[in-house]
């Protein structure tokens, strides 16, 4: 099927026409998620939408799924399964366990080491990911050396969601969280592998935190409202 | 094998400390039950019970079989549990995991054991011929309390159920298929239904119905298989911490309460069901 313009839901197998030989050949076309290019054309491998960014021409599909696959640069939340010489071995969600050397922390040297005990939560960045190896993680900015609110996160209650919803939970427009956000004050730590930290500051509002954001996935702005003013009552 | 991985300290410290304040992770009352969803199908016998997100799916058939030679007049009566990785990664197919095979004791405690369908109305010819009624239950999703939602679908499953009717005229029997005479319900005794209570901090708080995460949290379980009728038709308390008599006893009278509630709820359901057919 030949797909006509961006904001169009698209499957598997569906051919995108993006004009590859025009006056604007010069400028590359780049193809993010979901997108492969098999010969003369560009293909659609997974169902979704279809969204194009003028700047730097970019293409790519917003899809949804709940099995993480690992990407370099997500930021991710962990459980720590087992210390071993020179690294953790963490679980993120994936098929295999991923790594985090226990160097690769702010200011940490072979003397000074972090103390990481089982089942700890870390909110790490995947520095290394290929299909068929385990993932590397690191707890520190590549660029700045510095920790920039990775690390060991302490107290606060964890739950799972889709990769779709945590992807615009990254936005702080998102209208469930503005109106969580009037109502108490709280943090939140959202990883790319469809897991979310919350912490606020008594159990109560810990809970209608997590519960509003897991029912907010499929509501519209108004039925979140209504749906965030029934949790705060009751 | 995928291996069970624990819940961060993060996750069951917060759910111990909401238990002190009496709350529930999800928001539910330390008592209360998730909502239950029942959906029939097309084919009696065929129930689809959704317990939060719990999902397991029972289908009832008949077979006309020889009776087992120290009981030749009672029909059989078979439970089959299907437990696969659609449930949850760790479970292994086909495998008989600990987990699997408690669950399928305790509905066959629950259902057999305690009468709860006449297995001397299967028989046909005695000695020669009776039904051997076959439940398969499938568990789609896992979202903890496994042993709850199956045995809601399978009384469910069989009170909907209606087998092929039979007429015996001295040696002849004749098996009237569905399209000819009405198919005719089973005989149910009593609707057993298990109420599953976890328990926490030494016994100090126990919820109802728990959740996945409770489920791993938790550090005692029992299951109390009652009727509308305040029987107890079966009690399963296999390992976890010991508990108070008068523990054992509260719940009791708790899963009285919700006995009654969800035997309304099947009720309504059937005859709901009954009507649109």
């Amino acid at each position: 099927m030949i797909v006509d313009q961006p904001d169009q839901v698209v499957l598997p197998g569906d051919i995108i026409p993006i004009n590859t030989d025009s006056a604007s050949s010069e400028e590359s076309i780049i193809l993010g998620p979901g997108l492969r290019q098999e010969g003369e054309n560009i293909v659609a491998v997974k169902a979704g939408i279809l969204r194009h960014l003028e700047v730097g021409n970019r293409w790519w599909i917003e899809s949804n799924q709940k099995r993480y696959i690992a990407a370099a640069g997500d930021s991710v939340l962990g459980t720590v399964t087992a210390r071993l010489a020179e690294f953790y071995r963490v679980d993120i969600g994936t098929a295999h366990s991923a790594v985090l050397p226990v160097l690769a922390f702010e200011g940490a040297t072979k003397r000074n080491r972090p103390n990481l005990v089982n089942r700890s939560l870390v909110y790490c960045r995947v520095s290394m990911a290929n299909p068929d190896m385990e993932a590397e993680l690191e707890c520190v900015n590549p660029t700045t050396g510095k920790a920039d609110g990775f690390g060991e996160m302490k107290g606060g209650h964890v739950f799972t969601c889709s990769l779709g919803l945590c992807r615009r939970l990254l936005n702080p427009e998102t209208p469930v969280l503005k109106l969580l956000g009037d109502e108490m004050p709280f943090e939140l730590a959202v990883g790319m592998n469809g897991r979310v930290w919350v912490n606020a500051n008594t159990v109560k509002d810990t809970i209608t935190v997590c519960n509003a954001i897991q029912n907010s996935e499929y509501l519209s702005a108004e039925e979140c409202q209504s749906m965030v003013e029934n949790l705060l009552q009751g | 094998m995928v291996k069970e991985i624990d819940p961060s300290i993060n996750e069951s410290q917060f759910l111990l400390s909401a238990l002190k304040d009496g709350r529930r992770v999800d928001g539910r009352g330390v008592y209360d039950m998730r909502s239950i969803e029942l959906t029939f199908g097309q084919d009696f016998g065929y129930v689809q019970v959704q317990l939060g997100k719990t999902r397991i799916a029972a289908k009832v058939t008949a077979e006309v079989v020889r009776p087992r030679p120290d009981k030749p007049t009672e029909g059989m009566l078979l439970f089959n549990t299907e437990i696969s990785p659609m449930a949850c990664p760790t479970f292994e197919s086909g495998s008989r995991s600990e987990e699997e095979v408690l669950i399928s004791r305790i509905i066959e405690k629950a259902m057999r054991r305690s009468r709860a369908i006449d297995t001397e109305g299967l028989c046909i010819v005695a000695g020669e011929k009776v039904w051997q009624i076959r439940v398969d239950l499938h568990f789609l999703d896992h979202d903890g309390n496994l042993v709850d939602c199956a045995c809601i679908a399978a009384i469910t499953a069989l009170l909907h159920f209606r087998r092929p009717d039979v007429t015996v005229v001295g040696e002849e029997v004749t098996i009237h298929p569905v399209d000819q005479r009405n198919p005719v319900p089973l005989s149910v005794h009593h609707i057993p239904i298990c109420i599953t209570f976890g328990f926490f901090d030494n016994g100090e708080y126990l919820t109802v119905d728990p959740s996945y995460l409770e489920e791993q949290v938790k550090e005692g379980d029992m299951t109390i298989t009652m009727n509308i009728h305040k029987e107890i038709c079966a009690l399963s308390k296999a390992g976890g911490i010991p508990l108070e008599m008068d523990q054992v006893l509260r719940c009791s009278q708790i899963a009285l309460v919700k006995v009654t509630e969800i035997t309304e709820q099947i009720k309504k359901a059937l005859e709901d069901d009954k009507a649109a057919r």
